[in-house]
Formats: structure tokens, sequence, C-alpha cells
């Protein structure tokens, strides 16, 4: 194999190496995916009058849940605002690793990024707590537009999450064996591991007002 | 980011927390504001408000976009066009449509 | 990982390390992926042409048993090989996807793209070569699961290669299929765009300055972009309609919706319109990765063979990243009937008509740079030349359509069909056949016979314009595009009914027309004379990494230095005619 230019030291003239621009790019290629979706999101809510009223059979099977007639009245805020804490602290400690590894602490690293992993799967399971308090009341994607929005948003986000965290759980564990013979391009992957998470943090961020909170 | 000094990057870890104080702050804004009786139009813009300005943060700090080199923001402002372009096309497209008032 | 300098020795010794399959199957070299993807789409490009034939026989012919093949379609597409107007639907729908999605978009992006893009920014490879295998590999499988779509119940989608909802989310299992297929090439371009990206963006040797690239470099760039931001939307809408499909959700279906007199099952209040600005947000920009990379390749080929500088680089290269900034505001052209406003009517019909101004800038620079050339009439010059006034006629005829007002009388009609195959068929896919013409010595050594080049350009240059020419009229007098018994039924289309059998039988020869080019292909990989480093004197760096095909993982002896633009052809100067990118001294040792 030969040694591709630019991999771990940055190009004088771009100031980049290749992974860092590589990832912008896909973050921006990201930004369009999750635009369409936002972009459907706004088109059929302001197209269609009742988008936000929950149908009457629905609502009286629902009961007790059923007071309101609004569909955003059926998601679980305060579960959903756990989870944006927990993915904005994921968010500081993803950041903490990579400052340690610029600290040369490789002992620290591990903890911060085993600390990132683990918030990531307590996202995972507030947001299955959250689902399966929807399927138990029968309510599904086909229930209704606002619902299939929901579902189809933060299912994309979620998978997002789980991406993420298979990459950091291989960077946490087999993968960071590259410390030990190569240090500086370990420590790139793990600030491109980063922008991706911050990245899918940010879409939390206006993924959480957009369908919980108007 | 190039933090070189062990100084710097410390300085720099501080920071990263501060954000987070002010991120977890910006949320409990945000869901505080939401309980309020605000009208529909004021209640989607301090809603987007808040949420620009936790993206960012976490954009300009954590992804050190503050710092970034220029063939990023070149990207990223080409990104932003067509996004912007994207969300309010398809929705400006029903203007004066047939079926609709 | 080695950290070895490039010695040529240390290749032969990686070279001889490497098992079969990491060499040809799996191989993360840019030139076997550029080998793979170009034969993979060539093989589609072959079936989608056949699935066209069937098609212009149905069309000429309807009612009357298919010959050849009609017997193996089953009766289920064809009782007694008659084709029956589901499976017309199939192969429509079909051919235009896999002609668009997994033949002309791989070959130019995926093979000429991959193979050319590292050889002329002097790179050893792609940025990220593990990507670019993962890409190819992604794109095969969904050329695997758009072609067995065929072979599920009901066969494959056959609403259209725009899969418009309702239609498409009542239609057969078929369509689910589709949408898991382009999932998967809209995955497998996402990756492929990045490396490009990269690989132009960081990969440039020492003196390749952005004014110093070739132009087909410029052309991929631009390109990639489009790919990279124009594709996800369509990919959100394909899990829109595969929810739809599958979980009964109504982002596409409008409430209350009846078909064959049952309400449609589903919660409604969803709009038809949102997938056709998803699809066309993806789908005009797609047009320009139809025709940027064949631009690009057609002004390699010209600046070669008229001996002589591009006319106008800089205002070709300005014009290419305008058209591409330019083709993502102007997708609504395609819904001027759609009950769409008056006024964001006139808007795109506004950005339409300025998109041509980029166009026409870069056709009449390739034009004015055959004024006072010497010129070398070989083949890939022949099909060169020939792109430009195929394309010129493509691109004017857009104009109508882009227009409102006469839209309304041309949509859905066989202009619409003539207008976007002058485009692709003798435009893209010529500069294509120009491009494995040119190309052909950098991959094997060899050269392509010139005659049987001859003889495989001629009658293709005149049957196309055959088949495309007499749609034209057909639209004008108003044939609809999509039926299936070519029209047979309606008054208005009776004075031009007789063309089908003219265009169907100009198709069925231009089928036999490309049988010097597969001879030509395979013959000349070990007959075909052996031609030296540089067979075209030309100047770019793909011909400096010697010899041909250059070593695998590497690609140049000594990494090149440039000192120039890449078009030095006849500098006065030198005695010898051209002026490599990377060389010293006047005089040349190469050709």
């Amino acid at each position: 194999m030969v040694e591709i230019p630019y991999n771990v030291e940055a190009r004088p003239d771009t100031g980049l190496y290749n992974a860092k621009l590589g990832i912008w790019l896909f973050l921006a290629s990201e930004v369009m995916l999750f635009g369409a979706l936002f972009s459907s999101y706004v088109l059929l809510r302001t197209g269609d009058p009742n988008f936000m009223t929950i149908p009457h059979e629905i609502a009286e099977h629902l009961g007790g849940h059923g007071e309101s007639h609004v569909w955003s009245d059926q998601l679980n805020v305060p579960l959903a605002f756990l989870n944006t804490l927990v993915l904005i602290f994921s968010s500081v400690t993803m950041v903490m690793s990579w400052v340690s590894l610029k600290l040369e602490d490789f002992g620290k690293y591990k903890l911060w990024m085993g600390l990132t992993c683990l918030c990531a799967l307590g996202f995972m399971v507030i947001k299955a707590i959250e689902y399966n308090a929807k399927f138990s009341h029968d309510l599904f994607p086909s229930s209704g537009n606002f619902l299939a929005i929901y579902f189809t948003m933060t299912g994309l986000h979620a998978l997002h999450v789980i991406g993420g965290l298979i990459v950091n759980g291989y960077l946490w564990g087999p993968g960071a064996k590259m410390w030990k013979t190569e240090p500086e391009r370990f420590t790139n992957r793990i600030e491109v591991a980063g922008l991706y998470w911050h990245f899918v943090d940010l879409v939390w961020i206006f993924l959480f007002p957009s369908l919980y909170l108007l | 980011m190039t933090g070189h000094s062990v100084e710097e990057i410390k300085q720099e870890a501080r920071k990263y927390w501060v954000v987070f104080v002010a991120l977890v702050a910006l949320t409990v804004i945000t869901v505080g504001v939401s309980y309020l009786d605000l009208s529909t139009g004021m209640a989607v813009f301090v809603a987007l408000l808040v949420a620009c300005v936790k993206g960012g943060l976490v954009a300009g700090v954590f992804m050190h976009l503050i710092s970034e080199r220029q063939a990023i923001f070149a990207i990223l402002l080409l990104t932003v066009i067509f996004f912007v372009v994207l969300m309010f096309g398809p929705t400006f497209g029903r203007i004066g449509s047939v079926g609709t008032s | 990982m080695s950290v070895l300098e490039t010695h040529p020795e240390d290749h032969e010794h990686v070279h001889h390390d490497e098992s079969w399959l990491r060499k040809y199957v799996f191989s993360q070299d840019h030139k076997v992926i550029g080998i793979q993807y170009g034969f993979t789409a060539l093989c589609f490009l072959l079936f989608g042409f056949l699935l066209m034939l069937m098609m212009r026989w149905q069309l000429a012919y309807p009612g009357q048993p298919i010959p050849i093949v009609g017997g193996i379609l089953g009766a289920d597409n064809a009782p007694g090989g008659i084709m029956l107007p589901e499976f017309y639907n199939q192969l429509g729908a079909m051919h235009g996807t896999i002609m668009v999605f997994l033949a002309i978009v791989p070959l130019a992006v995926g093979a000429f793209g991959n193979y050319v893009v590292p050889l002329q920014i002097g790179a050893p490879d792609m940025a990220f070569p593990k990507l670019n295998m993962m890409s190819y590999w992604v794109y095969a499988t969904g050329g695997v699961v758009m072609f067995a779509s065929f072979f599920v119940p009901g066969g494959a989608a056959n609403s259209g290669w725009t899969s418009y909802p309702p239609l498409s989310v009542t239609a057969t299992a078929g369509q689910s299929w589709w949408l898991l297929g382009m999932v998967l090439l809209i995955t497998s371009s996402l990756l492929g765009s990045v490396n490009f990206i990269v690989t132009i963006f960081q990969l440039r040797v020492e003196g390749l300055t952005w004014m110093r690239l070739p132009f087909f470099v410029w052309a991929q760039l631009v390109t990639a972009f489009l790919l990279l931001l124009a594709f996800p939307p369509l990919e959100a809408a394909g899990f829109f309609q595969l929810m739809d499909r599958v979980l009964d959700t109504s982002f596409f279906m409008p409430s209350g919706l009846v078909v064959s007199g049952e309400v449609v099952r589903g919660a409604g209040g969803g709009s038809p319109l949102l997938w056709q600005h998803l699809f066309w947000f993806l789908a005009h920009p797609e047009v320009y990765v139809l025709i940027l990379p064949a631009m690009g390749i057609v002004a390699e080929v010209i600046a070669n063979n008229t001996r002589k500088p591009l006319w106008g680089y800089k205002s070709m290269v300005y014009a290419s990243i305008f058209l591409g900034f330019m083709s993502f505001i102007v997708w609504a052209h395609h819904m001027f009937l759609t009950g769409m406003g008056t006024t964001i009517s006139t808007f795109f019909q506004t950005t339409t008509m300025i998109i041509s101004i980029p166009s026409v800038i870069i056709l009449s620079a390739l034009l004015l740079s055959l004024w006072g050339g010497s010129i070398r009439f070989n083949t890939p010059m022949l099909f060169a030349l020939a792109f430009l006034p195929m394309f010129g006629i493509g691109g004017l005829t857009g104009l109508p359509l882009g227009f409102s007002a006469t839209d309304i009388h041309l949509h859905d009609t066989y202009y619409v069909i003539g207008h976007f195959h002058y485009v692709v068929a003798p435009g893209t896919i010529f500069a294509m056949f120009a491009g494995v013409y040119y190309w052909f010595p950098k991959v094997t050594g060899r050269r392509m016979s010139d005659f049987l080049g001859k003889l495989h350009f001629w009658p293709s240059f005149v049957l196309m314009n055959c088949i495309f020419m007499p749609m034209f009229i057909q639209g004008l007098a108003g044939v609809s595009r999509r039926l299936y018994d070519g029209g047979m039924q309606y008054a208005h289309a009776q004075p031009v009914l007789h063309w089908n059998q003219f265009m169907s039988i100009a198709a069925f020869c231009l089928f036999f027309a490309q049988i010097p080019f597969v001879v030509n292909l395979f013959l000349s990989i070990k007959r075909g004379k052996e031609c030296g480093d540089n067979p075209w004197q030309a100047t770019t760096l793909e011909w400096a990494a010697a010899p041909s095909p250059p070593v695998a993982h590497g690609n140049f002896p000594q990494t090149p230095v440039v000192h120039r633009g890449p078009y030095e052809y006849s500098p006065p100067e030198h005695p010898k005619g051209f002026m490599p990118q990377h060389a010293t001294v006047p005089a040349s040792e190469e050709g």
C-alpha cells in the first residue's frame, strides 16, 4: 500500500487533513437530508388544517390520555427534556475525550469516551421507553401524519445515534490500539468522530422544540 | 482547532464546560417558554431562536467552527444556501396554487 | 501500514503479495475500481437498451408477438409473446432508472472519474481507497436489487422512473424494491462524491493550481458537489415513500383518495406534490450530473485533437460552477402543470432561462476551440465533435419546455422524450464513447482499431438522429409519452403514427451498429496495436503515469511537479507541438 498524502498532517494550502474535509462534506449532505425532512414537516403541517388534530376515534380510544385533542400533547416532554440533557452531556464528554488525547492522557480518554458511549446507550433506552409508550397506546406512524413525521425524524436520528455508538464503541475498544502506534492519527480519528457526534446532537437540538414543544 | 500548549488546551476545556452550562440553561428556557401562552408565531420564533443559539454554540465551540478553515466555510455556505432553498421552495410553491387560497 | 518511499520495485513486491480476490474483486486501487464501474455500467447500458428495444417493438407493431425474446418473457408479462400494458410500464420505468442511475452516472463518474481524476491530478490513488471500494460494491448491490425486482410478484416498478405518488404508493411490490435499490445507489454516490471532492482538494500535486486543472477535473468536482447536496432529499423522499407503502403512513397520500372505487387506507392529509419537489430537487441537478462529465471528456478530446489550447478555459470553468449552482434552483420547471401557482412558475421559468446561459458558454467555447485548429479526425474526436451539435439540439429544444406557457402544450409528450434523449443519448453517451476510445490506450497500453471505431461512429450518428428527430414531430402533434400502443387510439396521433415504425427500425439497426464497438473493445484488449505511453501526444498528467496501465497502488514512478496549464499545445517555442504539464524542458521524450 502506498501512503496517501495528507492522511495525518494537514495540507498547507487547505489547512486540513483528508478525513476532516471528508467528514465535513458528509455532514453537509446530512444537513440536506435533515433539511428535506424539516421542509416536508413544514409543508405537511402548514398544508393540512387537521395535521395536529387527533381524530375522534383515536381520541376516544386513548381514554384518560385523550383530554387534549392535539397530537403534540401525546409526546412526553419530560423524557425528551431528559434526553436532551443526556445528549448535550455526551457532546461535552466527547470533546473532553479529544482534549484528553491532546494532553496525552490515555486513561482520561478511556473514561470520557466510555461516558460518551454510555450516554448514547442511555439516550437509546429512553427513546425505546418513549416509543414503547406510544405503541402500547396503539399509536403508530399510520395514526396520523404528525406521528408519521415524529417517528420518521426521531427514528432516523436514532439510527444516527446508533451509528455514532458503533463508531465510538470501536474507538473506545479495539480501535484504541492505534494510540500506541500512530497517536496523531488516532487523535484525528477522535476529532472526526466527534464532529459527527456533535452534529447528531445539533440535529436533536432542532428536533426537540419543533416536535415536542410547538 | 490548533491549540498546542498544554495551558491553551486546558483553557479550551474550561470553555467547553461553560458552553455545557449554557446549553442546559437554554434547554430549560425553551421548555419553560413552551408552557407560556404565546401566540403561534411568537412561540415558533422563540423556539427557533433558542435552538439556533444552542446549535450555534455546538457548531462554533464543540465543532471548532469559530476557528475553522476557509474551505470548510465555503462548503458550509453553499450547503446553507441550498438548505434554505430546500426549506422554503416547496412551501412557496403553494402560493397562489390551484385549489388553495 | 508501510511508510516506504514509492520505488517501483517496492510496488512490484506489494503487487505480488496481493491475493487474486484483493487485486481484482475487492480491490482498493482506483484504476481497478474504475474498470469495475465501467464494465458494470456498460452491461447495464446494454440491458437498458434491450428494454428499450422491446418497447420500440411494441410501439411500432402493437399487439404482435415480440420476435426472439417474446417466448421467454413469461405469461405474466407477454402471453404468447404479446406484450401486456403492465409489462410495458415496467419497461418504461426501469429503462429510465437503469439508464440514468445504473448506466450513465456510474460510467461518467464511477468509471471515468475514478480512473482519470487521480491520474490527472498526479495522485497515487483516491483519498479514501476503502470508501471507494465500498462505493462500488454498494452500487453493485443496488444494481442487483433493481435487476431482481423484475422477478418479484407483479414485476418491477411500473410507475415511471419518476415514481410519482399516489400511483407509486399503491403500485405492486416491485416499487419497494425500486426504493430500496435507490437508497443503495444514493449511498454509493454519496460515498463517491465525498471521495472525489477530498481527492481533488487535497491530493493535487505541487504546482497544479486550480486554474491549471484539466477541465475534466473541474467538471467532476462540480458533479461531485451536485451529487453530495442534491441526492439526500431524494433519500428522505425514498424513506417517506417506503413508509407510505409499508407502514401505511400518508406523507404523499391526500385525504379521501379513492382508487378503483375504494377509499385508500391511511390517515390522509399528505401531499403528492411533496414527492415531486423532493424528487426534482435531486433529479434536475442529476441532469447536470449526466452532462458535466460528458462536457469534460469532450473538452479533453477536443483540446488534444485540435492541437491548441481550449478557447476560453476560464470562462468554461466559471460557467460550469455557475451551472452547478443554478441547477439547484430550477427544479420546479418540471412541475408547471401540477397546479403550482403562477408566481412561483414565473420564478422557476426565469431561473431556467438563466441556466441556459452557462451551458451555451461552455458549448460555444468548445465550438470556438475548433477554429483554426489542425484537427485530427480520429474516433474519439468524431464522437466529441458529434456531441456538440447533438447537445446543441438537445439544449435548444429544452427552451420551449422551460417556458411555462409553451410547456402546457408540450408537457408529457414525445417532444420531451426527444429533448432529453438528444441531451443524454447522442450527447452524453457519445461523449462516453469518445472517452472510451480516448483513454483505452491508458488502461491497456493498446489502441482500439480506428476502422472499427469509424464503423461504430457513422451508423450510430445517423441512426440516433433517425430515432429521436421524429419524436419532436410526434410530440408537437401532441402524442403522449406513456402510451403503450404508441397513440393508436387517438385521432390526433394518426397523422404522425407512421413514424413509429421508422424510429423502431432505426433503433434495431442501432443495436447492430454497436457490434463493431463491442468487438473492438474486446479484441483490442489483447490484439490492439501497442502504442507507447502517450499515443495522443497529450499534455495532461494521466499520460505522465507511465507505463500504461500505470502501476497498481501509486500510479506515478516519481511524483510529478506541474509547471504550466493543461492544454499547452502548439507552443511557438517548441517544435514538437505540445508541452506536457510536468515537463521541465521543452523537448519531450514521450510519444
